[in-house]
């Protein structure tokens, strides 16, 4: 590499840091005030950028910037006004739940509102051209783009020291009980904050125009990657986000101009991984203040009853006798519910007992999946061994991935989840030699003696069924009153000697290994699978059927996992636009009837 | 014989000294009570003994062995048990499944994935529950416990291990005058009978110069006095710093 040409990169480099980081900037001030993580802020930009292509045409690239930047930041203000103003006191788990809707219902508003395929937007007027830089040509554009993230940073740091809203969103950001004292109108700081927030993701979104086209799939791009930059450079801190936007810009584009553009983002990855390690909680990050006994309200879980017991076994024993009475798509359906009420499971024993929030759990079935298709068809292995071997995928995936986030809680921990798991997602999605990239795997059928849709059946059903008592029965071994000890008081767990820490990686590995068994069914009742397997939209389904169903009780992920999965069967045939109809249900469930999920889930506040 | 040693202990958070220097020895079977006014750092000195938080500068040994740089949980297999001013217990566990765990950690049976929890240690927890007053609230959910018996479960949280070193951060918050002497007695007890060096905080003076054996001061950081209750409690700089303070 010639001095030219690393300085070109480091231009690149510059330039993509300009968007990361106002997309991040936007992040990290909404969650310093409110203290909501802001899932949906990715779809923010997405919009941005779709609105900018839209006005181009009538308005000129340069008025449509400013105009679409205003328009995500009144969406926001109207989003704040309409739905996050009814969740600051809510459950953690409810406010970022209800971000998740959003990014649901905006990802197909997009899709009904501009379609499917990717949109170009139209150069910038004026800047169209190139100028010489070390002999090579440079777009005029990116010299634009890489002024703009600095002159953002000013005003914000202006708009944060000099005025006096400024100093109230610094109080709240800082001490939230003292801005309360201090009479701080919350409404208005709040909305505002969240305004400036959605505006700024609105403005990285349509500048980013002239140099990509909009694509839907941008929404959770964008996330995982400002996930990076915020957890990188500290929540909270607006030149951290800087910072590391800087860091993770550069990064991105050396390893894009060396060629190695598939390394991306394992390099990305490394670099998080470094930080945490040393600076847990960011370059310019604070520590949080320790949360004390997050599960003091937990209600206590006693051995089953004799009634209980008796009852599952009769509903097991209820579905051994199905396939006697009734025939094909009553056992399809079955199948699905089965392995996923084991996925459901799974990421309950992690969320509930292992006090550990993941969304990114579809990571550990997705891998499951590939792990089955990859033996199957590249090793050329058997389909009993390939069942049993391709959870190892998951485990592996877990063990590396876990022993990161166990050094994390609350939505660090969630954002690292996610982080990963797009990670995955992105790795599967683009290495087309070896996992087919977007097309996937095809032809992943059992062996002729299970591949009748009774034998399968009974296949997963004794797994499933086997795996979901294994998991609850840990639950009252002495490891689970470990994993629970750690959850409900870290300070006490570690007074009496407990390793917290290494309880939780077990607890995440034995998590991810029963999601991998999952997949693996799963990619065996397909025939085929595709990277949606193990996409975020799959970590959403998961929660969802954990919620529907109640994190409190043993049973309830199951008869969640049920319910969500015929819904989805019955709902997903005719209407295109379903996953909006699922984030719908999941705002009202979460706005209309706080008492009941909010009655199961108030014990999850960890305020 | 001197159990735990504290020689020359410092910490600061940002500009606050919460410790300067102090220094002091607790003995096998000794009642040591660490008294001082609000903000005196006797829990900051608590933090720095079990670990929970680092000193800038000075030395802690227990039975000669340092005790700085280990985490909590390596110095509680060495033998300091602590409570603390905030109960910390587990809130979805039975007041008995508490301390189960904690006999468990103790066993360092943590990892089994087969046994039954509900089922271990039954014995030995009762047993512990009945020393520190609470047996006949073993079954319920910690989460509903009142605030002076939540005091008592961490005690015998601390007590599973069978410490040399006991650390009490106002054992008796919450509880009514006759509890506190009768926890005191408890206390006295341990010391007596099992050879444990206590050391506690306590801010009802009462409780302090009936029970300990010996008297440290406390103030903003400062170790001003130290000695048998009368000494201590007829000292003037005490007086003018600390019972002169409305306190008592
Ligand atoms: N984590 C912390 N960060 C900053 N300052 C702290 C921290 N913990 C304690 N301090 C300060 O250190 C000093 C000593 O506090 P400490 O809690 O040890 O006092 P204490 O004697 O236990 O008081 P109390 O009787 O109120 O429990 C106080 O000024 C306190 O504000
Ligand atoms: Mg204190």
């Amino acid at each position: 590499m010639t001095a030219a040409s690393v300085l070109l990169q480091f231009l690149n480099g510059l330039a993509s840091a300009s968007s990361l980081f106002l997309v991040a900037a936007g992040l990290s001030l909404i969650f310093g005030v409110t203290r909501i993580v802001n899932f949906a802020h990715g779809s923010l930009f997405m919009l941005g950028m779709y609105a900018a292509v839209a006005l181009a045409p009538y308005v000129g690239f340069w008025w449509s910037v400013p105009l679409a930047a205003l328009a995500v930041g009144a969406l926001g203000a109207v989003l704040e006004a309409l739905l996050l103003r009814r969740l600051y006191a809510a459950p953690e788990l409810l406010q970022l739940l209800a971000t998740f809707a959003l990014v649901l219902i905006i990802k197909d508003f997009a899709l009904w509102a501009w379609g499917p395929e990717d949109l170009l937007g139209p150069r910038a007027p004026g800047l169209e051209g190139a100028v010489a830089i070390a002999g090579s040509r440079f777009p005029e554009y990116d010299v634009f783009l890489i002024a703009c993230g600095p002159i953002v940073l000013a005003a914000l740091w202006q708009l944060l020291r000099r005025t006096r809203w400024g100093t109230l969103v610094r109080a709240a950001t800082q001490d939230r009980d003292m801005a309360n004292a201090l009479g701080v109108d919350q409404r208005h700081l709040f909305g505002s904050v969240f305004a400036l927030g959605a505006l700024l993701a609105g403005l990285g979104g349509a500048l980013q125009i002239p140099r990509e086209p909009a694509t839907l799939a941008i929404d959770l791009q964008v996330i995982s990657d400002a996930f990076v930059v915020v957890v990188v450079g500290g929540l909270g801190s607006i030149p951290g986000a800087f910072l590391a936007a800087l860091l993770i810009g550069e990064i991105k584009a050396f390893c894009i101009g060396l060629g190695f553009s598939e390394f991306t983002l394992a390099v990305e990855f490394v670099v998080m991984a470094i930080v945490l390690v040393l600076r847990p909680w960011g370059l310019l990050g604070q520590m949080p203040a320790p949360v004390r006994g997050a599960g003091a309200h937990e209600p206590a879980f006693a051995l089953p009853s004799r009634g209980a017991l008796q009852a599952l076994v009769a509903v097991a024993l209820a579905l051994c006798v199905v396939p006697l009475l009734s025939g094909g798509y009553t056992l399809v359906l079955l199948t699905d519910i089965l392995l996923f009420a084991l996925f459901a499971v799974s990421l309950h024993f992690l969320m509930g007992p292992g006090g550990m929030l993941s969304f990114g759990h579809a990571a550990y079935f997705g891998l499951g999946a590939y792990g089955a298709g990859l033996l199957l068809l590249k090793a050329e292995t058997s389909m009993g061994l390939a069942l049993l071997a391709a959870p190892l995928f998951a485990v592996f995936a877990a063990v590396v991935f876990g022993w990161f986030c166990v050094r994390l809680s609350g939505v660090y921990l969630a954002m690292l989840t996610l982080a990963f798991a797009q990670i995955t997602w992105s790795v599967v999605y683009q290495w087309d030699a070896f996992t087919g990239g977007s097309n996937g795997l095809i032809g992943i059928w059992p062996a002729g003696w299970l591949s009748g849709k009774t034998a399968y059946y009974y296949v997963t059903l004794a797994t499933s069924l086997a795996g979901i008592a294994a998991m609850w029965r840990v639950l009252y071994a002495p490891f689970g009153y470990a994993l629970r000890a750690g959850r409900d008081s870290p300070l006490r767990a570690d007074a009496i000697g407990i390793d917290v820490r290494a309880q939780q990686w077990a607890g995440f590995v034995f998590a991810g290994l029963f999601a991998g068994i999952a997949g693996a069914l799963y990619a065996f009742s397909k025939g085929s699978i595709s990277p949606e397997a193990l996409a975020v939209p799959r970590s959403v389904d998961g929660l969802v059927m954990v919620l529907l169903g109640g994190l409190h009780t043993l049973t309830g992920p199951v008869w969640g996992a049920a319910l969500f999965t015929w819904l989805q069967d019955s709902v997903a045939r005719g209407f295109d636009y379903w996953r909006a109809v699922i984030g719908a249900v999941i705002l009202l469930l979460v706005i209309a009837v706080p008492g009941g999920l909010g009655s199961i889930l108030r014990a999850r506040s960890s305020r | 014989m001197t159990v735990l040693s504290v020689r020359a202990l410092a910490k600061s958070y940002g500009g606050v000294h919460a410790l300067r220097g102090v220094s002091f020895g607790v003995a096998a079977g000794e009642l040591v009570a660490l008294i001082g006014p609000n903000g005196a750092g006797k829990t900051t000195c608590f933090d720095v003994l079990n670990g929970q938080s680092a000193a800038d500068a000075g030395a802690v040994e227990l039975d000669g062995r340092s005790l700085l740089g280990l985490t909590p949980r390596q110095i509680w297999r060495l033998g300091v048990g602590r409570t603390f001013q905030i109960t910390a217990t587990f809130g979805s566990m039975t007041v008995r499944e508490n301390v189960q765990t904690a006999l468990l950690s103790r066993q360092r049976r943590l990892w089994s994935l087969i046994s039954l929890a509900a089922h271990a240690c039954v014995d030995d927890a009762d047993a512990l529950l009945a020393r520190v007053g609470i047996l006949e609230q073993a079954h319920r959910p910690c989460a509903v416990l009142a605030y002076g018996d939540l005091k008592r479960v961490e005690l015998a949280m601390a007590l599973a291990n069978q410490p040399r070193l006991l650390l009490m951060d106002e054992p008796t918050a919450g509880m009514a005058p006759g509890e506190r002497g009768e926890l005191m007695r408890l206390a006295a007890g341990l010391a007596r009978e099992d050879g444990t060096a206590v050391l506690f905080t306590e801010h009802d003076m009462e409780v302090v110069f009936t029970h300990a054996d010996r008297v440290l001061v406390l103030a903003e950081g400062e170790l001003i006095a130290q000695g048998r209750p009368d000494v201590v409690r007829a000292d003037a700089r005490v007086r003018e710093v600390y019972l002169g303070g409305g306190d008592a």
